[in-house]
């Protein structure tokens, strides 16, 4: 019998031809999901019709952890949220603070953070580069990526004491100077980077394979980006130069020389493009700060007690995912009122169901890798 | 010294992403001041009468208090007459005993301009705020958070649903009154399994953990 009088004779049994349409769970629990990510799959065969992401059970209630404690206990938990990225978000919410109270940070704190900012942006787009590339079957570079990355761990572990979560920044300035000698080892690093990514860009920019996966999927324009709210290299990757670095300078980034990287497609493989050329910014920029470090104070005038006007602020910074802002609402307390995080992560997966529809299933995989989120941060 | 009020022109604007902003000279003075007279307020206040509540400005940003049924109104009009294309974040504030109970905050950043506006609106609780996911598609699950952490529903919402707790779980967690831990987070978050007062206590030994 064939399958067209089959289908006649038994209209109810579905035939191999007809759209089945499928509900597949992926995730929590799924190495490729980077964290505790669940969507509901809607598919008819490999081909995703739906997704829908079902986030939050990494929800620690952070939020509401910051208005119960005073304002510079609420550092190390910023540490949790994007955990990949540390400083970045010490930074951020440092910044809001200090906004808030007017203090000013002195020249050498501003520009180690800078460091310790370009440092984070490096490793954690190392951590992106390894594990997308393991997603799409490329193991190799996982090994080069977690190499360069472990080194600026060991930065962070000689500058700090922890090699995630950092707890690097306070209120008005840093927790401590830097060790003898390590501006120069990170000197050194930073001269070995270039040819490191060209190694990295070997192993994939011209790969056929990796192009096969990358070129033309999940293609978003500028403008809708913009739409969506989405920032960091996917907002780059489709063509719009906007940083927040450049655009609203925080500590010296006014003075300090690096490009913007951008590309038009915005596509998979550029939004890969995209963060390589970003890291090799981030190399010029650390360049830069070593060139211009000098002795000097690590911290501002602070008092003791931080208790800001009542008042409200908002300040971001462009942490390696996006623009991660904090708001701060303060009732003239030594605690905040409330503290609000804007995660890039949160956003950027927003626009992940838009991306994935109508790809393939393994294409869902290198999708998840490109919008590069961070639980921690998405359910904070 | 007198708190220096120049807000950029709106017409004198950057281009997009491009030229950088002064760098603060001074640190901001501390206390905010009246912002009635800048020139986004005024353009709102004209562009959709009867909405501009009050308006200040502190360290530089300008907040705006609108009327909690013009949110949607305001957004439209910031968006496409004023060009704040990019909707940074939507977030809410439990002021507890105040009435409105709620400020629901909006901050919106324009690329021309290089700069944000913040907009907020008081809430009541049980109060609908309008939504403005069909405006700025950013906001939508932002406004879901709101809803799950702070109970504030959204009119016009296209899917309101709890985003980071589930489905049937007891309460809004960043509301003030909600407990931190103890007896009554037992009773908020698993109702059937600890009525209000019966649950085991943070130092109660048969204290049962859900993990």
């Amino acid at each position: 019998m064939t399958d067209e009088n089959r289908a006649v004779e038994h209209p109810e049994v579905p035939t191999l031809f007809d759209v089945q349409e499928m509900e597949l769970n992926f995730g929590p629990q799924h190495p490729s999901t980077h964290g505790v990510l669940r969507l509901v799959l809607k598919v008819d065969g490999e081909k995703i019709l739906e997704a829908i992401p079902d986030i939050g059970y990494l929800h620690r209630g952070t939020e509401k952890l910051f208005e119960t404690e005073t304002y510079p206990m609420g550092i190390p938990h910023t540490d949790r949220l994007d955990y990949v990225a540390a400083a970045t978000n010490n930074h951020a919410f440092c910044l809001t603070i200090e906004k808030l109270l007017g203090v000013e940070v002195p020249r050498r704190a501003q520009l180690i953070r800078v460091m310790l900012d370009e440092l984070q942006r490096l490793s954690s787009h190392l951590v992106w580069l390894g594990t997308s590339g393991i997603d799409l079957g490329a193991v190799t570079p996982f090994w080069y990526a977690f190499r360069e990355r472990e080194q600026i761990l060991d930065f962070f572990e000689e500058y700090c004491g922890a090699r995630l979560t950092l707890n690097c920044m306070r209120i008005g300035g840093l927790p401590f100077d830097l060790t003898p000698g390590w501006v120069e080892r990170v000197a050194e690093f930073v001269d070995d980077l270039p040819a490191r990514i060209d190694d990295y860009e070997q192993l994939l920019t011209d790969n056929r394979i990796w192009k096969k996966r990358t070129v033309g999927i999940g293609v978003i324009s500028g403008e809708e980006c913009i739409e969506r709210g989405l920032t960091g290299p996917l907002l780059r990757a489709s063509g719009v130069e906007w940083d927040l670095r450049r655009a609203q300078p925080y500590e010296c980034y006014d003075e300090l020389d690096f490009a913007i990287p951008t590309r038009v497609n915005g596509d998979t493989y550029d939004r890969y493009i995209v963060r390589v050329q970003e890291m090799r910014q981030s190399a010029r920029i650390l360049r830069q700060c070593i060139e211009r470090i000098e002795p000097g104070d690590i911290r501002g005038k602070v008092p003791r007690v931080i208790k800001p006007p009542a008042e409200e602020v908002y300040a971001s910074v462009e942490s390696p995912k996006g623009e991660l802002g904090f708001y701060c609402v303060s009732n003239g307390t030594n605690r905040p009122y409330r503290m609000h995080c804007r995660p890039p992560s949160f956003i950027n997966l927003q626009a992940l169901p838009r991306l994935a529809k109508g790809h393939l299933l393994s294409d869902l995989v290198a999708l998840i890798g490109t919008v590069d989120i961070v639980l921690g941060e998405v359910d904070r | 010294m007198a708190e220096e009020k120049a807000p950029p022109p709106p017409t004198a604007a950057p281009a997009a992403g491009g030229e950088a902003k002064p760098k603060e000279a001074a640190p901001p003075k501390l206390g905010a001041t009246d912002a009635s007279g800048h020139p986004w307020v005024r353009s709102l206040s004209s562009g959709v009468p009867d909405a501009v509540v009050s308006a200040k400005e502190f360290a530089r940003q300008v907040t705006v208090v609108v009327k909690r049924e013009k949110v949607a109104e305001v957004a439209r009009y910031l968006k496409e007459k004023e060009d704040f294309r990019y909707c940074v974040d939507v977030t809410a504030v439990d002021w507890k005993k105040r009435e409105p109970r709620f400020d629901v905050v909006y901050h919106f950043y324009s690329f021309s301009k290089n700069d944000r506006i913040r907009v907020k609106c008081g809430a009541a609780d049980g109060e609908e705020v309008p939504s403005i996911a069909s405006v700025y598609l950013a906001a939508d699950w932002s406004e879901r958070e709101i809803w799950d952490m702070f109970g504030i529903r959204f009119a016009g919402h296209p899917d309101l649903r709890r985003i980071l707790t589930w489905e049937g779980f007891n309460g809004h967690p960043l509301r003030k009154d909600f407990p931190l831990e103890g007896i009554d987070t037992g009773a908020a978050i698993y109702p059937e399994e600890w009525p209000e007062g019966a649950g085991p206590g943070p130092n109660d030994p048969n204290r049962k953990v859900v993990s």
